[in-house]
């Protein structure tokens, strides 16, 4: 910390977030397909609901898996922490492209024959399927039980796997647009920085 | 010269708009109740859509990529004073006012499937006339074999045309028995009311049994060739789309099926329903595609 005043801010950001359950975080964070669910029965989501519904979870669990990404490079840059609340809104994405996949499952195509032909047909519905598949391990280990059983080290490891699914991810966004879109490659850009910027602290204490 | 097809859809088919809700309501609720069943027999299921329906849905990317951007910005298109190029192999090229175009024309309403490539489909009652008359006045000649349609370029009114994502104007093309089919449509209205903008107003296309990016909106140009005319999605994707790009059930898209479309307005618990084989109308056009390898020429 440069600047004694920064430092300062950042203590007292902290100290606010310190005091801040997680709590809320795991109750607010659960409602949105609630309410979408709601809109779409009651005609809020438009003409084509299924669509709408499926693309608002989408589109939330990979915001959410760019902030959980967010999180440590945000410690490094500003010292800001917002670690306490990882688990929580790592969780919560989880949640939102499990839901993802269910109205999928369910709403849209309906049918489990059709389903295993479409993930092994379509490769955009490939490439989302292996981001969930490898997210289901580490959100089984979201727990202080899995960290002390699994030790730490390993541990961490199986959470990298959040890495590559968070790609996954973009690249099924990048896939199923009609053509080249600039919202998917934007979050694919951010997927990719936020991982790049993790290889940056080794270099910059090799420098120090 | 209107009345040539003969649908067996008649006016008094269509249900009128104000008691769509509650009848989809009471059917809604006999699903529920198990009284009938939630898979609808198939496409030709024909409850036209709400006017609603129609114009809050559409795909017209001169205003935006989004469903919902078309019935936001399109507000802003000045479709008074409009007027259509007709030039190509013709005998009476020239730009011809729009109600001069109207002129002597018989409007009358087509109620029609429409398909969409993305497999979403609605049923639509169109008002408009045959681009036969239109083709017919303008005096085709004998070397012509296709008809290229453009859409209006007018970046200041149509913002989406701002970005660089597609080589405007919008184009699209027909072969020249296509466009003479008594089928294929230059739609004026839905339900009576002259064309929303958003549904590519003043004056479109529709091609009943085609996918319905080749139903192009807003018509500027028409021009009569010998050779076969670019297509916008062809040249973007020439591998997903294709010239000609009939509806057809056994032809996947290369990312999603092709064998299933969900109708539009059956809310969340919708299911999907068979496409038909060129949307329903197999019995009226597929004699122009005899002996066409459909796969090859999709």
């Amino acid at each position: 910390m440069l600047f004694p005043m920064i430092a300062t801010a950042t203590q007292n950001v902290n100290g606010v977030l310190r005091s801040f359950p997680t709590w809320p975080v795991y109750l607010i964070g659960a409602l949105p397909p609630v309410w979408w669910f709601y809109l779409g029965v009651t005609g809020g989501l438009g003409v084509e609901p299924i669509r709408e519904f499926e693309h608002l979870l989408g589109e939330l669990a990979l915001q959410m898996l760019v902030v959980v990404l967010a999180i440590t490079p945000l410690r490094q840059f500003t010292g800001i922490a917002l670690i306490k609340f990882r688990r929580a809104l790592g969780l919560l994405s989880f949640y939102y492209i499990t839901c993802h996949l269910l109205v999928w499952l369910v709403l849209d195509v309906g049918d489990l024959a059709k389903v295993w032909a479409d993930i092994v047909k379509r490769p955009y519905i490939t490439v989302g399927m292996a981001a969930f598949v490898l997210l289901i391990p580490v959100a089984a280990t979201s727990n202080n039980y899995a960290i002390r059983k699994l030790g730490a080290p390993k541990w961490r490891r199986l959470h990298q796997l959040s890495y590559l699914a968070a790609i996954l991810g973009a690249v099924h966004f990048v896939m199923l647009a009609k053509t080249w879109h600039a919202e998917p490659l934007l979050y694919l850009a951010v997927v990719c920085g936020l991982l790049a910027v993790r290889a940056l602290p080794k270099w910059k204490r090799m420098r120090a | 010269m209107a009345g040539r097809y003969q649908s067996d859809l008649r006016w008094s088919d269509v249900t009128p708009r104000e008691v769509f809700m509650n009848r989809r309501s009471v059917l809604a609720g006999m699903s529920a109740a198990g009284l009938v069943g939630t898979r609808a027999e198939a496409s030709n299921d024909l409850v036209p859509n709400t006017f609603e329906e129609i114009t809050s849905y559409n795909n017209f990317y001169e205003f935006g990529w989004g469903k919902d951007d078309p019935k936001k910005y399109a507000g802003a298109l000045t479709t008074d004073p409009w007027a259509i190029t007709i030039d190509g192999l013709v005998d009476n090229p020239g730009t011809y006012d729009i109600a001069d175009i109207l002129k002597g024309k018989s409007i009358e309403e087509r109620i029609y499937r429409f398909r969409c490539v993305e497999a979403w489909s609605m049923v639509i009652p169109w008002n408009g006339f045959e681009l036969k008359d239109l083709l017919d006045q303008a005096g085709v000649q004998p070397s012509a074999k296709y008809v290229a349609f453009e859409t209006l370029l007018r970046p200041a009114e149509m913002p989406g045309q701002r970005s660089g994502s597609i080589d405007w104007p919008y184009r699209e093309g027909l072969r020249l028995d296509e466009a003479m089919h008594p089928l294929t449509l230059m739609a004026t209205g839905i339900y009576g009311e002259p064309m929303p903008n958003q549904n590519g107003a003043p004056i479109r296309l529709v091609v009943p049994w085609k996918y319905g990016f080749k139903s192009i909106k807003s018509i500027v140009r028409v021009t009569l060739t010998d050779t076969q005319p670019v297509n916008t999605w062809n040249v973007l994707q020439p591998r997903e789309y294709g010239f000609y790009s009939n509806v057809n059930p056994e032809v996947d898209h290369p990312r999603w099926s092709q064998a299933e479309e969900r109708r539009v307005g059956g809310g969340l618990f919708a299911r999907k329903v068979p496409t038909l084989m060129f949307n329903g109308y197999e019995e009226e056009v597929a004699s122009m595609y005899a002996g066409m390898d459909l796969r090859e020429f999709f």
